[in-house]
């Protein structure tokens, strides 16, 4: 934020926004990190609550939505309030579709564990992916809080690891279940959730992209420009 | 396919024509500076705002582009101010045809206590010889440009006076357009009106600017970047900034002009 403004009620309702799209943001965070205990442990009653929980975050999403329209219709933004506000509506998207990537998560582990064993370790298979994404979305929260547009272009970059990951988790799966069919629906169950991983890192990457775009003024969505930056 | 892509994009603004060009102006209300160093483009059949806070120099500015200030001593400009390939800060220069040529149009509606055709033939008369066929065609198609014409044929011979606001405001764009500038300059030209004369005199704004180069003074932030293509940023008689107006709208490159327009200011 670049000082106040002089009328100090609009300056609460920016305020007001923002740190409830962070509310929104430790939310989807939690429903993250608790389905991949449920896939990792197995607790069925606690993926039922992550399942549960995305109701909230569905809420917020309405909620949030109407309070940014209210803002455009009584403040008419003009540059960075803009940018900002247009970046909000489009991070409250990304992070309801967290919110039910988790959700896809937590009711795969649910299903997965209730059939019993899996023939392979199968969280091992994610745990790399999975850190990598938790990293992400934690870091992307934390660029869009502080207004962070290099942490946001290193977040970019970040996301590539997490494709490339999921790609060999593919392959890995694709092995077992040719090497063995009695793995096939645990292996496919794997796959759902590191595809559903992968996307939540997505999701970081577009919240990264939309922080350049509060803080410069910069659209990069679909080009080149942040990994080119990253890597010079 | 990337080239008929390319083709379909708008010039650069940097190749659009310009009509009159500021270069260093300086201008004095006695001993106090209230320009400083002021040099900027206006373009061609486009629309140009000046905004900033009250007594930063917009409107002065606004006033030297046709000398409206020499009407009282003791205000000087300095710089140059390039019309039609002549400085017309220099003395020497005809200041009637200047102002036939640099049209201005006020905050509050001025309609001359006389009737509507005479308010438009007025001036008309001081440039030009008609006959009344033809001065008769003028007041319609002056009427016409300003969309005046259907609200007020049928009387022509009425008072200017007993029009509404923003009809008032609409002669007297009408007035100035009667006497074919080249440039309007539009000093607040919608401050005293409610929101629909407001909306028609915008609307004519964007149809004016087919045939006018117009500039604009305005407190409304949201008319310049509804109405203009270029913007004017000034503060304490300075140009902070000048560009087009969609980038300073979005991602002004000075602070100073994005605390403005942002509502930070003060």
């Amino acid at each position: 934020m670049t000082g106040e403004h002089s009328s100090k009620q609009y300056d609460q309702e920016l305020e007001g926004i923002r740190s409830q799209v962070l509310l929104m943001g430790g939310m989807v965070e939690t429903q993250f990190e608790e389905a991949l205990e449920c896939f990792r442990i197995g607790d069925i009653a606690r993926a039922e609550r992550v399942m549960a929980e995305d109701q909230a975050v569905n809420q917020l999403e309405v909620s949030l939505d109407d309070a940014c329209s209210h803002l455009i219709v009584k403040r008419q933004p003009t540059a960075n309030d803009l940018r900002t506000v247009m970046a909000t509506i489009k991070v409250i998207t990304d992070l309801e579709r967290i919110g039910d990537e988790a959700t896809k998560v937590a009711r795969t582990a649910k299903s997965l564990h209730e059939r019993g064993t899996t023939g392979f370790a199968h969280y091992d298979m994610i745990r790399t992916i999975a850190k990598a994404t938790s990293e992400l979305l934690h870091d992307s929260l934390d660029a869009f809080a502080r207004l962070d547009g290099k942490q946001a272009l290193q977040i970019i970059a970040g996301d590539e690891v997490v494709d490339h990951e999921f790609r060999t988790i593919l392959r890995t799966m694709v092995t077992y279940m040719m090497e063995d069919p009695r793995t096939i629906s645990s292996a496919l169950d794997t796959l759902w959730v590191a595809k559903a991983i992968e996307r939540i890192g997505d999701h970081a990457k577009n919240i990264a992209e939309y922080v350049i775009y509060v803080v410069e003024g910069r659209d990069i969505r679909h080009s080149k420009v942040a990994l080119d930056q990253v890597t010079e | 396919m990337n080239q008929a892509m390319l083709n379909t994009t708008p010039a650069p603004a940097a190749a659009k024509a310009k009509t009159i060009e500021i270069q260093g102006l300086n201008f004095y209300y006695g001993k106090t500076q209230s320009l400083k160093n002021v040099s900027l483009d206006i373009h061609a059949k486009q629309v140009t705002a000046f905004i900033g806070p009250s007594g930063c120099g917009k409107s002065t500015l606004l006033r030297t582009l046709n000398r409206m200030y020499d009407l009282y001593p003791g205000q000087r400009a300095e710089g140059s101010i390039m019309y039609r390939g002549r400085n017309i800060l220099e003395p020497g220069v005809d200041v009637n045809m200047l102002r036939a040529k640099v049209g201005m149009v006020f905050q509050k509606p001025t309609p001359f206590p006389m009737s509507i055709y005479d308010n438009i033939a007025f001036g008309v008369r001081l440039y030009e010889n008609l006959s009344k066929g033809e001065m008769d065609e003028r007041v319609e198609w002056a009427l016409k440009k300003a969309a005046l014409w259907e609200e007020a044929k049928d009387k022509l011979n009425k008072s200017g006076l007993s029009l509404s606001g923003g009809q008032q405001q609409r002669l007297c764009i009408a007035r100035g357009v009667a006497v074919k500038p080249d440039v309007l300059l539009l000093d607040e030209p919608t401050s005293a009106l409610d929101p629909i004369s407001t909306a028609k005199i915008e609307e004519l704004i964007s149809e004016l600017k087919q045939d006018y180069t117009i500039t604009i003074v305005t407190h409304n932030m949201q008319q310049a970047a509804r109405c203009s293509d270029y913007t004017a940023y000034m503060y304490l008689g300075e140009l902070v900034e000048f560009g087009e107006t969609d980038q300073i709208f979005m991602n002004p490159a000075r602070k100073e002009t994005q605390d403005y327009i942002t509502g930070r200011f003060g």
